[in-house]
């Protein structure tokens, strides 16, 4: 089983290991302590003192709270709302619904047609990263897209007591 | 006839049992137990593992043998070029024990083909006997499209059926009413071709001469469909005289035991992997696919109407690392090629899950029994209605399973498993089809398979790998230039990368490429053409955007043999779509370029031009934090045109004497907080949104496919129906 440094595991977070060793990483058995280094990692980099209890996306974590809250919350430290609650009804909404405006991103012909399908960009509020995009009809309900199962995923998976 | 064949004995099963009875008491044991077969211990495995190994090595070995063997047998540039085949080794009740490398679609298809045949009473008629073949290639009993071909042949040991051996083949006419492998536009069974259903076709290990003939002239390729038959069965009597001589080493109990073992191992393996490496929860990732038949005149007209797929991929992963995929929302089934069985949509499973959640060699139906799959009744994903055309499922299901690809990678990120991440893989199209006189002026027909390499989805930590792989076909080979050429009477003026296909993001996409063909010593061809048009066939992620979205460009009545002649400049390519390099060099008398990337058979003669543009993979994180040297790359690559380096990368650069293009790392990052600032004015909040488009829904304002695929899947889910008006703050009577 291997296991490797919070070094290695940092340029491989980044982007920045070499591809042959990520080819290791990737065709070798998982390290068990994973989650908890990765975990330890986010920590150090965010400005926040919450306790990051699962990663939810590139800039977003759950972090736990010390009223016991699950917070969806954002690497610059706004928070959108308690992780059984999808964040993006807490988030900024830009939607491509136009030929023009698909065709700031793709040109003629490669992009969609705005009958049948628009992009729709979700921003964080407080430092505008662009945090997801839906391509999906119109009139399409926002998409759930991750409701992780927290208490049983540290309980009976980890071993551990839940945050 | 050899030691190993016997024909007098009344049941074929283990202890003078039938089949039957043999396949219920398993499903029995599994219903009360949750286990194969009421497995509780795996002795064999426990008690001496080397031993256990060994034996599934030399299967597996077997296997893989068989099909780089038998591969090299046919001529079908789909199975030699592509490597579109696969061999496996069944229980007797028609459980999978192992499958070759190749295309691993199969895990549990051909199962459901052999379960078929035992249900059916196949022991009293047609009989079941040493030596026999059996052929199938309907998706409805067992199988993924009528294109995937099986042959199934039963192992024998004595008197008692010890298995079953079957390989598969992707032909390349099937006989449908339109020429190619994987036709569509019919709106019936019975225009879909060459369908066998589990049908014996040979005995003493060679084929029917009746059925030879019979295929030979119900196809348009008959020389391949012979060939890859021969491939199959020569396969499966390879695998024949793998498990005989493994029996004669082990003996048939210890034979026995394994295969009931490892079945009972693969699905406690896939478990544990569950539990490993993903994270207990509740994933959703729709995805969508156009189909564009209005104004079709080639259809009836209940069949010509635009119509849109809706995929609600649901993925739940259980506290005991349970899997269920749910598709509950899904719209109707259609008249159209596309629809999909049950068996198709574990044939994409499958091949998804081996890919990525258990990249191992110990996939077999114990991985199956550890899954679940929802498919609604009525809908596109299991129709319940067996007269329907299914000749290009896969137009179907490849959008439906890139969700879930999406939820595994949530699941990952969750994890801390970044590597593993990929934000979904393209459309794996332009798919080219047609036939016609060809260019040995026979009737032929063709089915290209360049679209088995499209780009990658982006990862979590680099670029996705550009036209290098699709989700149904592991080997990622697009085929030599000149092989295609032997089977199309289209020349290729050129294939490069297609400059916008990789969907951008903080890592883009891999990206697609385009072939410029022209027809040649051909008097007349018909052409399909298959991919997304209108919409993308899935997300990006984390802020990436989709890869892109296809569209046709064919050029008719060229001037291209005068241009030939003066040797003049040609076309190679299309290019950026708003300079095309074919406009700008050729003259034509009929153009057409629309996003109508679905369309039925188009008349083509010598010296057309045809344009086959392939699709990128998904983009993963925000556009603006994409590294300055990486857009550098992409500029002076070509996979990036500069106006969307600048619009959408933020960058500001220059271009030296040489024409290489340099990103200056300050301005870009100035100019990066400026589209921020410009997200800020122009966005508002979701709930300001929601209001907005909240009235839209009342008025149920929407072009007619929308409209009609919600209207769709609230007629087939009052569960997603209730979701949709709980979201919407709609009442209860709302309806589309």
């Amino acid at each position: 089983m291997p296991n490797y440094d919070q070094k290695t595991l940092e340029l491989l977070m980044d982007g920045k290991l070499p591809f042959t060793q990520v080819h290791k990483i990737l065709s070798s058995f998982k390290d068990a302590d994973r989650f908890e280094k990765m975990l330890a990692i986010l920590q150090e980099r965010v400005s926040y003192d919450d306790k990051i209890i699962m990663p939810y996306g590139l800039h977003l974590n759950i972090v736990s709270k010390a009223d016991g809250e699950r917070i969806v919350k954002c690497d610059c430290g706004h928070e959108f709302c308690e992780h059984s609650i999808n964040w993006k009804l807490h988030a900024n909404v830009y939607v491509r619904d136009t030929e023009e405006k698909i065709n700031e991103i793709y040109p003629k012909y490669m992009g969609t047609d705005p009958n049948w399908m628009v992009l729709r960009e979700f921003y964080c509020p407080n430092c505008f990263t662009m945090l997801e995009v839906e391509a999906v009809p119109p009139g399409y309900p926002f998409t759930f897209d991750f409701q992780p199962d927290i208490d049983t995923f540290y309980q009976e998976w980890l071993n551990k007591p839940a945050p | 006839m050899n030691k190993y064949h016997q024909t007098d004995h009344k049941a074929i099963g283990w202890d003078d049992r039938t089949l039957k009875d043999m396949l219920e008491q398993s499903e029995i044991k599994f219903k009360d137990t949750g286990r194969y077969q009421g497995i509780s211990e795996l002795v064999l495995k426990e008690s001496d593992p080397i031993r256990y190994e060994r034996i599934f090595s030399r299967i597996r070995g077997g296997l893989v043998n068989a099909r780089e063997t038998a591969l090299n047998i046919s001529a079908s540039p789909i199975v030699r070029e592509i490597g579109e085949l696969c061999f496996a080794l069944f229980t007797p009740e028609g459980d999978s024990i192992a499958l070759s490398t190749g295309i691993i679609v199969h895990v549990h298809t051909m199962s459901d083909s052999i379960k078929f045949m035992i249900r059916n009473g196949w022991e009293n008629n047609p009989k079941i006997r040493p030596g026999d073949v059996f052929g199938t290639n309907d998706p409805h009993i067992g199988d993924v499209h009528n294109a995937d071909v099986y042959t199934i042949t039963p192992i024998f040991n004595g008197d008692e059926l010890i298995g079953w051996a079957g390989g598969v083949t992707h032909e390349i006419d099937v006989g449908a009413s339109r020429p190619g492998s994987m036709a569509f536009g019919q709106t019936s069974r019975y225009e879909d071709g060459f369908i066998t259903t589990c049908e014996k076709i040979g005995e003493d290990d060679e084929l029917y001469a009746s059925y030879e003939l019979r295929a030979k002239k119900a196809v348009r390729a008959p020389m391949y469909w012979l060939l890859d038959e021969r491939t199959r069965l020569a396969g499966c009597q390879m695998i024949r005289e793998t498990v005989m001589r493994l029996i004669e080493e082990e003996g048939i109990d210890t034979y026995k035991q394994f295969m009931q073992e490892v079945i009972e191992d693969g699905r406690v393996t896939f478990r544990e992997r569950v539990k490993e490496v993903l994270v207990p929860g509740t994933y959703e990732a729709p995805s969508f696919i156009d189909v564009p038949f209005e104004g079709e005149p080639r259809m009836p007209s209940f069949a010509a109407k635009n119509q849109l797929m809706h995929a609600p991929m649901t993925l739940t992963v259980g506290s005991k690392g349970e899997f269920e995929v749910s598709l509950e929302g899904a719209n109707k089934w259609g008249y159209h090629s596309f629809n999909c069985p049950p068996s198709a949509m574990q044939g994409a499973l499958w091949v998804q899950l081996t890919q990525t959640l258990v990249p191992n060699d110990k996939i077999n139906d114990g991985a199956y029994l550890a899954t679940k799959c929802n498919l609604p009744p009525g809908s596109w994903s299991n129709p319940e209605n067996d007269t329907l055309s299914t000749t290009l499922s896969w137009f179907f299901l490849i959008p439906s399973f890139t969700g879930l690809i999406r939820c595994l990678a949530r699941s990952y990120q969750g994890r801390g498993y970044v590597e593993e991440i990929s934000a979904g893989y393209p459309g794996t199209w332009n798919v080219t089809m047609g036939g016609g006189t060809n260019q040995f002026g026979l009737d032929g027909a063709f089915t290209s398979f360049e679209h088995s390499s499209q780009g990658t989805g982006a990862g979590f930590i680099k670029d996705g790998e550009g036209y290098c792989a699709a989700m149904w076909n592991p080997e990622g080979d697009m085929g030599d230039i000149e092989a295609w050429e032997l089977l199309e009477p289209l020349l290729y003026l050129g294939r490069g990368v297609k400059p916008q296909t990789a969907g951008m993001g903080k890592y883009r996409g891999g990206a697609g490429f385009e072939s410029l063909r022209m027809l040649w010593k051909t008097p007349d061809q018909v052409i399909f053409n298959l991919g997304e048009g209108h919409v993308f066939h899935g997300s990006g992620m984390f802020g990436g955007y989709p890869g892109n979205s296809g569209y046709r460009h064919n050029m008719h009545e060229t001037n291209m043999k005068q241009l030939i002649q003066e040797r003049a400049p040609l076309p190679c390519r299309e290019g950026d779509t708003e300079q095309s390099e074919m406009t700008r060099h050729v003259k034509a008398e009929r153009e057409e370029i629309d996003n109508r990337a679905t369309c039925l058979e188009k008349d083509f003669v010598e010296h057309d031009l045809y344009l086959s543009v392939q699709r990128g993979g998904p983009g993963l994180g925000d556009p603006s934090e994409r590294d300055i040297k990486a857009i550098e790359e992409d500029l002076n690559e070509g996979f990036v045109l500069p106006r969307f380096a600048e619009k959408v990368y933020g960058a500001i650069f220059s271009q030296d004497d040489k024409g290489k293009y340099h990103v200056d790392n300050d301005a870009t990052n100035e100019r990066r907080q400026e589209l921020r600032k410009q997200r800020a004015a122009k966005s508002i909040p979701a709930s300001e949104y929601i209001s907005q488009e909240r009235e839209r829904i009342l008025k149920k304002d929407f072009y007619y496919p929308v409209s009609d695929m919600y209207a769709s899947s609230f007629s087939l889910s009052q569960s997603w129906a209730n979701k949709y008006r709980e979201f919407w703050k709609l009442s209860v009577n709302f309806n589309f």
